[in-house]
């Protein structure tokens, strides 16, 4: 039985390989593919993809609820913008400096947060992202904010003379920056350090007695998923090339949140999944009714959790045993 | 470490140790020692203090007077994340897994205090990272195989029935290298057979990784053959303390059983 197992692993593993290589060529093959339009739909979907990937790590493997990373995205992204427009620095040098920000901001947030806990650490975080239009309008910050009008800043061009357009390359780069942040992610969770975050969530009192400092793991932990939120908001700046207070009201928190659970909360595809929702569903919703989107949105966004109660990325893994039985009967 | 100026002490020694929990005295005032490679058993009716005063060996409770020295030093003001660090692993009385995570990731978890690497190390999976993991899943996979663990290495451990998950609980405690050794009834829960298997189990265990143990157990006849020295509570005072054959003629013991109908029988 073990034996059998053993090689089941192997299998399931040699198929997630292929399944992240052709998901991969498909992505580049893209940028070939489509119109400058979908181009920039496609792009906002890795954005938003990071940006999940940075709460799939906090509340999917660690088990803190944040209802504020919108704060961290909007954060990431006026980081990005302000360096570009006051110091003329390249879009690509503002990234280190990005998520240094918000893995500093979120640290800070953390700290006190999650002596909280549990709801009160929903909250705060909440509270966090309603406050965060305000602040970013505010005269004392205006000189660099540009207070409500925001910023507005260039379009890169594609490097090294290559034979691309703007749209492909703007593209490319973020998914270049993406496939970087989800490796990273998966090297992160799957090694001590995730296990740990995991053990904490599971059962607190076990994890301290294992050796884990559950604050210090807790505190880091918010802050690396502040990171990687900030650093989708950076890109998500340079892709629209304009931000503003009111392009980061409290939606944009919730909307992740919603991306997060439909995804599939504790899995590292699932923030892609969660990701393609919330950049595509809305347009389905407003083309089904134009009268009532938020209705269709709603009905949609039960559908999809009644269907997939585990997320999108637990009715994938289903299916995926399914099919492979279905190949392998006798297996 | 002073391991010389150590090694004359015994490895665990409690001291008076009082606990209140408002105004319930849960122990009042518990002294005995645990030596190394002893195998000691704590006993006594239900609530007489026996997890109580186990949490505060583990560090989850703060005693409220008194001492409890590990290797001749007080862990009175070690922060619970260091217990492990020093030396100290548990079982706990109800299973205290980490349900969703694999039985393989569960044991890992164990040796969290050996390893050294932190966020960034992980999150480039530098090489000293990949030697400290294969390092631990060696240990892990060992443990496995001593606890016949192996055949559900890649199952969540809640789903797992209740004397697999102790098992795997030690496993858990084990590879993160314990001196002592603190079990929380580990035969709770199993039948006949599997608490003969326990009783050669913990023999073993005591041989190949050289550590003391101290069981709390309800079931005599296990705690009488596989203890150096048996440690009696009741109401939180300790009332014998010995060899096994003097705590089971200990009129104080055979009283505070004879009040119990059910476990006395055991005995
Ligand atoms: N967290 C707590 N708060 C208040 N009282 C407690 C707490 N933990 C234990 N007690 C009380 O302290 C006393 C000792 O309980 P303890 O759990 O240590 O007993 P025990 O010897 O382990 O019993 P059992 O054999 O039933 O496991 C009991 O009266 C119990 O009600
Ligand atoms: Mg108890």
């Amino acid at each position: 039985m073990s034996g059998s197992n053993a090689a089941g692993t192997g299998a399931l593993t040699a198929g997630r390989g292929a399944a992240v290589a052709s998901v991969l060529g498909a992505a580049v093959a893209a940028a070939f593919l489509f119109s400058d339009y979908h181009l920039f739909q496609l792009t906002l979907v890795v954005v938003y993809a990071i940006a999940i990937l940075g709460l799939t790590i906090v509340t999917g493997f660690n088990g803190q609820i944040s209802l504020g990373h919108g704060a961290f995205y909007a954060i990431g992204a006026y980081t990005t913008a302000i360096l570009m427009d006051r110091y003329d620095m390249p879009y690509w040098a503002t990234l280190p400096f990005s998520a240094v920000v918000c893995a500093g901001v979120g640290f800070l947030i953390g700290l006190p947060a999650l002596r909280l806990g549990g709801l009160y650490l929903a909250l705060t975080t909440f509270a966090l992202a309603v406050a965060t239009p305000q602040v970013l309008k505010h005269k004392l910050i205006e000189d660099y904010t540009g207070g409500v009008q925001g910023i507005v800043i260039s379009k890169p061009d594609p490097p090294f003379d290559l034979p691309i357009d703007a749209d492909q390359w703007l593209y490319l780069f973020t998914l270049a920056v993406g496939c970087v942040m989800f490796l990273l992610a998966w090297n992160l969770l799957r090694g001590r350090i995730g296990r740990a975050m995991m053990a904490i969530r599971d059962h607190a009192v076990a994890a301290e007695a294992m050796g884990i400092d559950i604050a210090m793991l807790k505190t880091r932990t918010f802050a690396v998923s502040a990171m990687f939120t900030g650093i989708a908001g950076s890109l998500g700046a340079i892709a629209v090339q304009f931000v503003a207070p009111d392009s980061f009201s409290v939606f944009l928190s919730i909307f992740l949140f919603v991306g997060l659970v439909v995804g599939g909360v504790a899995s590292i595809p699932g923030a892609i999944y969660g990701a393609l929702f919330i950049q595509f569903v809305p347009n389905v919703a407003d083309q089904l009714s134009k009268a009532a989107p938020g209705a269709v949105y709603g009905i949609l966004l039960i559908a999809v959790l009644y269907l997939a109660p585990g997320g999108a990325a637990g009715f994938v893994r289903s299916m995926t045993r399914r099919l492979c039985r279905m190949v392998r009967p006798g297996g | 470490m002073t391991a010389v100026a150590a090694a004359g002490a015994p490895l665990l020694s409690v001291e008076r140790v009082v606990v209140r929990f408002g105004g319930v005295v849960a122990v009042g005032g518990v002294s005995f020692d645990v030596g190394r490679r002893q195998i000691c058993g704590l006993i006594g009716p239900n609530g007489a203090g026996k997890t109580t005063l186990f949490n505060c060996i583990s560090g989850i409770y703060k005693y409220n007077d008194g001492d409890i020295q590990f290797e001749g030093k007080s862990i009175h003001a070690t922060p619970r994340h260091r217990m492990a660090g020093l030396g100290i692993g548990r079982t706990f009385q109800n299973v205290a897994l980490f349900k969703t995570l694999s039985v393989r990731d569960n044991v890992l978890v164990g040796a969290h205090h050996l390893g050294r690497s932190g966020f960034v190390a992980n999150a480039l999976r530098l090489p000293f990272v990949r030697a400290e993991g294969r390092d631990a899943e060696a240990r892990m996979r060992e443990l496995l195989d001593l606890l016949d663990l192996t055949r559900v290495a890649d199952t969540p451990a809640g789903g797992l029935p209740f004397g697999w998950q102790k098992r795997v609980e030690l496993a858990r405690a084990l590879i993160g290298r314990p001196k002592l050794l603190l079990l929380d009834e580990p035969a709770g829960g199993l039948n006949h057979g599997e608490v003969d298997e326990l009783e050669g189990l913990l023999h073993r265990i005591r041989e190949h990784f050289d550590l003391s143990i101290l069981l709390v157990e309800h079931h005599m006849n296990l705690v009488m053959r596989v203890s150096d020295k048996v440690v009696a509570l009741e109401f939180g005072i300790k009332i014998a303390d010995g060899t096994p054959d003097d705590v089971r003629n200990e009129p104080e013991v055979i009283r505070a059983y004879l009040g119990e109908s059910d476990d006395a029988g055991a005995a």
